[in-house]
């Protein structure tokens, strides 16, 4: 239908795609403004000026889009390596718990150290908590989507265990119980930059994201990610350990979630972990969002960046709205789902436009093939599955006679 | 510890733990057919919000819990067709489009029940009806046969549903499109049109699964799910994809559920660990997971959306 468009045309249509299903599911909140007895005209200008309007509100915007794009990049990373993550909520729950429980436990150290450690103990409790999904898939065949889905309501059961417990803030076991932290150590606070709030987290998830272009695109890892995430059958042609790479792509996409838990901890204005027995309550479903983020800018790192500020946008300004015009906040979760469902909905038609572009863009994407690759063909001793492309095995047939 | 375990708590326990099994079954038993056609509704929990509170709502204002059962269904209907849409018309990504309905799920229910209702008003619950004569038995009529109509119903599915899917022709074109959709279509199987169809059915299953939820509680609150349609999902690979599993799981999480309740009123677990007691039907479906991936083996086809001469 649109074998005219040049390539870049092409690229270009794709890549406003998912930036057009926004719109779609914002069309589709207009009615349900509409039906809630509110004008969405006014509501969606309170939202735009809620969002971008001023200088509070870009750096509110911001510091909003820093965890979806820390958990964005790790999704990216998954994705190309062809595994889904549904569970950055519980890794990014993780890592705020693993950083939380460092800065309770350590000594006061300067800034200068302190900082660094309890992003690296978030960054390996998210890690952990994407390990154990990934090492199940890998070796035991068991689906991604359903054990990191059952990780995260583990996750938000062991944070409200341990903020109502042994974590909680002395003051508030005595007083109202409350299950949040004490002020955790200043010295773990994050640095601010400029103005009282905008704080280092947002320049740490850009250098991440640029990170993770480099280390998809020019190094020997990314390389064997991304073949393991096109054809796992070539890739272990090619003598690739499969099972190790996929246990590792969920493990990286995990501690940028993680990262992302310590940033809304330490970058957070009480500077405490605190729970309202939800995981959401936490991470504001940036796990999920994330996800979204990512889709949106294309499953390319550096594209992820902007589109993590555009859906920060609209989380910022969907709380504007809902101000505004007087909606219950549930309305912002509804809205958010249909965000979720048109944009994976529309992914496909990218993903279209991009392949009948004469080549393939998800390898040539940016030309050069890393060098050492062979490096990787030295690596393990794979023990090839004994058949079965699947993730869950196609040597044993079962009997249907139930 | 002995004396806590009277005959009364264990049948207590035992009653409970159907009771609560019902909900899982039902939208666990919804889900079966749609994987079974290679279709992944990761959406499940929020179609079960949804058909819980309109569920509520009929009964609330109508004050017949049959007329609940039924707006549940109809709502459940509407949204696995627009599940079968995203699914199956416009091939989305089947792992996270179904994150998506769940979150529109809980919104829009919170959203509804706020605007319609605002404070929880209790609704009425199906009436009990004792089976004549096998109700009387000791021990075994406490724990079988005293529940509501819709227990009964939901469990005699079971065999329903795996006649259909293993006796019918219909079963055989919903295995045959989750298997090897290219040889269902070359044999002029509308690959499509079953996946809507079971798509609608598990629509339809969430949704009274819902209902059913809402109104054996006789209330409904923000997420009155708590989660139970992702256990359920779980349960379709835990049950290996056949009802009669599918079943055998819902009542094994039924039975833990029920456990958990009775020692925590019992004070045997401390309100400290209920939290670490919450985790449980996680951490025992990530160990089934494990032990069902060894054995069985899912549908080539699931999560696969099917292009034609592809």
């Amino acid at each position: 239908m649109s074998i005219n468009l040049s390539h870049q045309q092409r690229r270009i249509l794709a890549y406003s795609i998912p930036v057009l299903a926004v719109f779609a599911a914002l069309i589709f909140g207009a009615v349900m403004l509409l039906l809630l007895g509110a004008n969405p005209i006014e509501g969606y200008g309170e939202m735009f000026v809620g969002a971008f309007g001023s200088g509070d509100a870009l750096i509110a915007t911001i510091l909003k889009a820093t965890p979806l794009l820390f958990v964005g990049t790790g999704i990216v990373i998954a994705f190309r390596a062809n595994v889904i993550n549904i569970g950055a909520e519980g890794q990014m729950v993780l890592g705020g718990l693993f950083a939380t429980i460092a800065a309770l436990y350590l000594p006061e150290m300067p800034p200068i150290i302190m900082v660094p450690l309890i992003l690296m103990a978030g960054l390996l409790g998210g890690a952990l908590w994407g390990w154990i999904p990934g090492a199940l898939k890998a070796y035991y065949r068991v689906n991604e989507i359903l054990s990191t889905i059952m990780l995260n309501i583990v996750a938000v059961q062991l944070m409200n265990y341990l903020l109502r417990g042994p974590l909680i803030d002395p003051a508030e076991k005595a007083g109202t119980g409350i299950p949040q932290t004490e002020r955790l150590m200043e010295s773990a606070d994050l640095p601010i930059i400029f103005g009282d709030r905008f704080h280092i987290g947002p320049v740490l998830a850009i250098l991440g994201a640029i990170a993770t272009y480099y280390l998809l695109w020019r190094t020997p890892l990314g390389y064997r990610l991304r073949a393991v995430g096109l054809s796992e059958h070539a890739a272990r042609y090619a003598g690739i350990p499969v099972r190790r790479t996929i246990a590792l792509a969920l493990t990286l996409s995990g501690a940028f979630a993680g990262l992302a838990g310590a940033v809304l901890v330490f970058g957070s204005e009480s500077h405490r972990m605190v729970t309202d027995g939800s995981t959401m309550g936490f991470t504001g479903s940036a796990g999920f969002n994330g996800i979204v983020a990512a889709l949106l800018g294309g499953l390319h790192p550096i594209w992820t960046i902007p589109a993590s500020f555009l859906f920060g946008g609209l989380i910022v300004g969907g709380q504007a709205l809902q101000r505004a015009v007087q909606v219950p906040s549930a309305l912002i979760v509804a809205l958010n789902g249909l965000v979720v469902v048109f944009v994976v909905a529309a992914d496909r038609y990218r993903v279209k436009l991009l392949s009948v572009d004469g080549r393939d863009q998800e390898i040539a994407d940016d030309g050069k093939t890393p060098e050492g690759e062979d490096e990787s063909a030295l690596g393990s001793v794979y023990d090839a599955a004994p058949s079965g492309t699947d993730s869950y095995g196609q040597d044993e047939f079962y009997e249907d006679s139930t | 510890m002995s004396e806590v375990f009277t005959t009364a708590v264990l049948v207590a326990v035992g009653a409970s733990a159907i009771r609560l099994a019902v909900p899982l079954l039902l939208a666990a038993l919804g889900e079966t057919f749609g994987q079974r056609s290679g279709v992944l509704n990761l959406g499940v929990d929020g179609i079960m919000l949804l058909g819980a509170f309109t569920g509520y709502y009929a009964v609330l204002k109508t004050d017949n819990v049959w007329l609940g059962l039924l707006a549940g269904a109809l709502v459940g209907l509407v949204l696995g067709l627009a599940s079968a849409v995203i699914a199956v018309t416009l091939k989305a990504e089947q792992g996270i489009s179904g994150i998506g309905v769940f979150l529109f799920g809980l919104g829009m229910s919170d959203l509804l029940f706020q605007k319609l209702v605002g404070t929880p008003i209790p609704i009425d619950t199906f009436p009990q009806v004792d089976i004549p004569l096998l109700s009387d038995i000791p021990y075994v009529g406490e724990i079988f046969f005293q529940h509501s109509l819709v227990i009964y119903l939901a469990f005699l599915s079971i065999p329903v549903a795996t006649f259909v899917i293993n006796r019918t022709t219909f079963g055989m074109k919903i295995r045959a499109v989750g298997e090897y959709p290219d040889a269902a279509d070359t044999l002029g199987v509308s690959v499509a049109g079953v996946r809507y169809a079971t798509e609608i059915i598990g629509g339809t299953l969430a949704g009274i699964a819902g209902a059913v939820l809402a109104i054996t509680l006789g209330i409904f609150q923000q997420n009155l799910t708590n989660g139970a349609g992702f256990i359920a999902i779980a349960l379709v690979y835990f049950g290996a994809w056949r009802p009669t599993g599918v079943m055998l799981g819902a009542l094994l999480f039924g039975f833990v559920n029920a456990l958990v309740l009775e020692l925590k009123t019992l004070d045997i677990i401390p309100r400290d660990f209920t939290n670490i007691a919450a985790m449980a039907p996680a951490i025992i479906t990530i160990l089934a997971l494990v032990f069902v991936a060894r054995r069985f083996r899912a549908p080539s086809a699931l999560t696969k959306p099917f292009t034609r001469g592809k």
